[in-house]
């Protein structure tokens, strides 16, 4: 059994049952799932949740589907990892980094696709489909294989070409449209109203399957000692993933599982896709879209659906918005790896550069405990770092060419 | 004439049709024809203020009117406008 008692419409709170709907069929706001709380916090305690699996599905009270077996590739349960280098680095206190690299196909994405496709089976879907910018359609093909759906993954078609490769291994559909990834949302969109049999993960099953990422803020705290961290660093694409680490830590207060804890939540993007650190800067209510150019294309949304709702969370926290430069996304993934030994993708470049810029405008403080949200594995966006790293040298089998090749010093 | 696509949750305006076709030169005139011809829809897309609900996205010819005109967008009579909800993607 799921806590869930309904969804309800975030802009104008017309409720609705939990059925395979995403918007308020008035005002077409977005709907949340709302469950009962208390009856939660009359059921889950800190040693439920840690006799759990180790993965996503120890918190099920908090997610709005069941542990689903057949959907469920080990998503979650990833290392938070204290980073001293880093933080030196960067004049920082004490400083984690949330490794989510670390999860089956390599991004956060398996914990929403988990969420999602559980939900879509129980509501009778047989087809798992999405729209995607990479890191989600490696997870769609992979949970549909493990779970026996078919499965239509939709991506703009200059992807980077491992992010295809990843894809099309599990052998379901995968149709690459020549536009960007906003065009390929919008397709996707009208697909949803011509082919309501399909489960398209981040539209007609979004309001269940962004659920998932709460588990960010859940793992967290639970790593933390059960204790919500000072203030959170996260990428900003669509604006969900943020929304919810700031809504899981409140969640955890609210069941009684934390002390109640402000939580500044920090949001990072790139300048070529940067609508809600733009809106954030400039003062706006809301975003204006913009059309992508960054080499983080996992971040590349150009009109993202919860832009608005995350500049909100990071307003109302204390938190801020910034944007870094392709090249500084490039030194963001260098530094994390040269200095803790995690390879992440882009968008972990975008959030660790960002990270650099809101510490050296003391945004976020040496006297804070930090989290940065590292979401996605470098393999996955190797092009982009293999221009400016490579060999040391490249000699003959000799001693001779090696001495005389190589200055290493020990120290 | 132009030809809007509409979505699953206006369909209940038009009587289950996905697509209808209304005269009209601009964004804003093919709304205010569709809404004569199935009352109800510019309850739907408009707020109190008269703008268009933040959740509701129209694309003339799949581009985004908020990149060309907004409401005073063109309206060529082969083309096709869509309202999407906005709430898709990430």
């Amino acid at each position: 059994m799921t806590f869930v008692t309904g969804l309800t419409c975030r802009e104008c709170g017309r409720g609705y049952p939990a059925e395979a709907l995403h918007v308020c069929d008035f005002c077409f706001g977005p709907l949340e799932v709302a469950y009962d709380l208390d009856a939660v916090r009359a059921s889950i305690s800190r040693e439920v949740v840690e006799a759990g699996p180790r993965t996503i599905w120890r918190w099920a009270p908090l997610l709005p589907s069941t542990p689903p077996g057949a959907v469920d590739l080990g998503a979650g349960g990833t290392p938070l990892i204290r980073a001293e280098r880093l933080a030196a680095e960067l004049g920082l206190g004490e400083l984690w980094v949330k490794d989510d690299t670390r999860n089956p196909t390599g991004s956060f994405k398996d914990r929403v696709v988990s969420v999602g496709l559980a939900k879509a089976r129980e509501l009778g879907f047989k087809v798992a489909a999405c729209a995607s910018t990479g890191n989600l359609a490696n997870s769609v093909a992979a949970h549909a294989a493990r779970a026996g759906m078919r499965s239509i993954v939709f991506i703009p078609s200059d992807l980077e070409p491992a992010k295809i490769t990843t894809t099309a291994i599990y052998g379901g559909t995968l149709v690459a449209v020549r536009g960007s990834y906003d065009d390929v949302n919008r397709l996707c969109a009208e697909l949803t109203s011509e082919q309501p049999t399909w489960a398209f993960v981040n539209v007609n099953v979004r309001t269940y399957y962004a659920e998932g990422s709460k588990t960010l803020a859940f793992e967290v705290a639970q790593q933390l000692g059960w204790q919500a961290p000072d203030h959170v660093v996260v990428p900003v694409a669509s604006g969900s993933q943020l929304c919810k680490i700031d809504k899981g830590f409140r969640q955890l207060a609210q069941v009684g599982l934390i002390l109640e804890h402000p939580v500044r939540v920090s949001g990072a993007q790139a300048e070529g896709c940067s609508p809600v650190a733009t809106a954030f800067s400039h003062g706006w209510d809301t975003f204006k879209p913009q059309r992508p150019a960054t080499i983080a294309k996992s971040l590349a949304i150009g009109n993202p659906a919860d832009g608005t709702y995350a500049l909100d969370a990071v307003r109302r926290s204390g938190g801020a918005l910034a944007s870094v430069t392709d090249d500084e996304v490039v030194e963001g993934i260098r530094l994390l790896a040269r200095t803790e030994g995690i390879f992440a993708e882009t968008a972990g470049g975008v959030t660790i550069a960002t990270l650099a810029k809101l510490a050296a405008a003391g945004v976020v403080r040496s006297d804070e405990r930090v989290v940065a949200y590292v979401t996605g594995h470098g393999l996955k966006t190797v092009d982009a770092v293999s221009p400016v790293v490579g060999p040391t040298a490249t000699i003959d089998p000799t001693m001779e060419a090696f001495a005389e090749a190589v200055d290493f010093q020990e120290a | 004439m132009p030809t809007v696509r509409i979505p699953t949750q206006l369909r209940t305006l038009t009587g289950g049709e996905g697509t209808t076709t209304v005269e009209g030169s601009t964004v804003s005139e093919v709304l205010k024809a569709l809404d004569a011809a199935h009352p109800g829809f510019a309850e739907r897309l408009y707020d109190e203020s008269g703008s268009l609900r933040r959740f509701v996205n129209v694309f003339v010819a799949d581009e985004d009117v908020r990149f060309l005109d907004g409401l005073a967008t063109p309206v060529p009579a082969d083309a096709t406008v869509s309202i999407v909800p906005a709430v898709a993607g990430g």
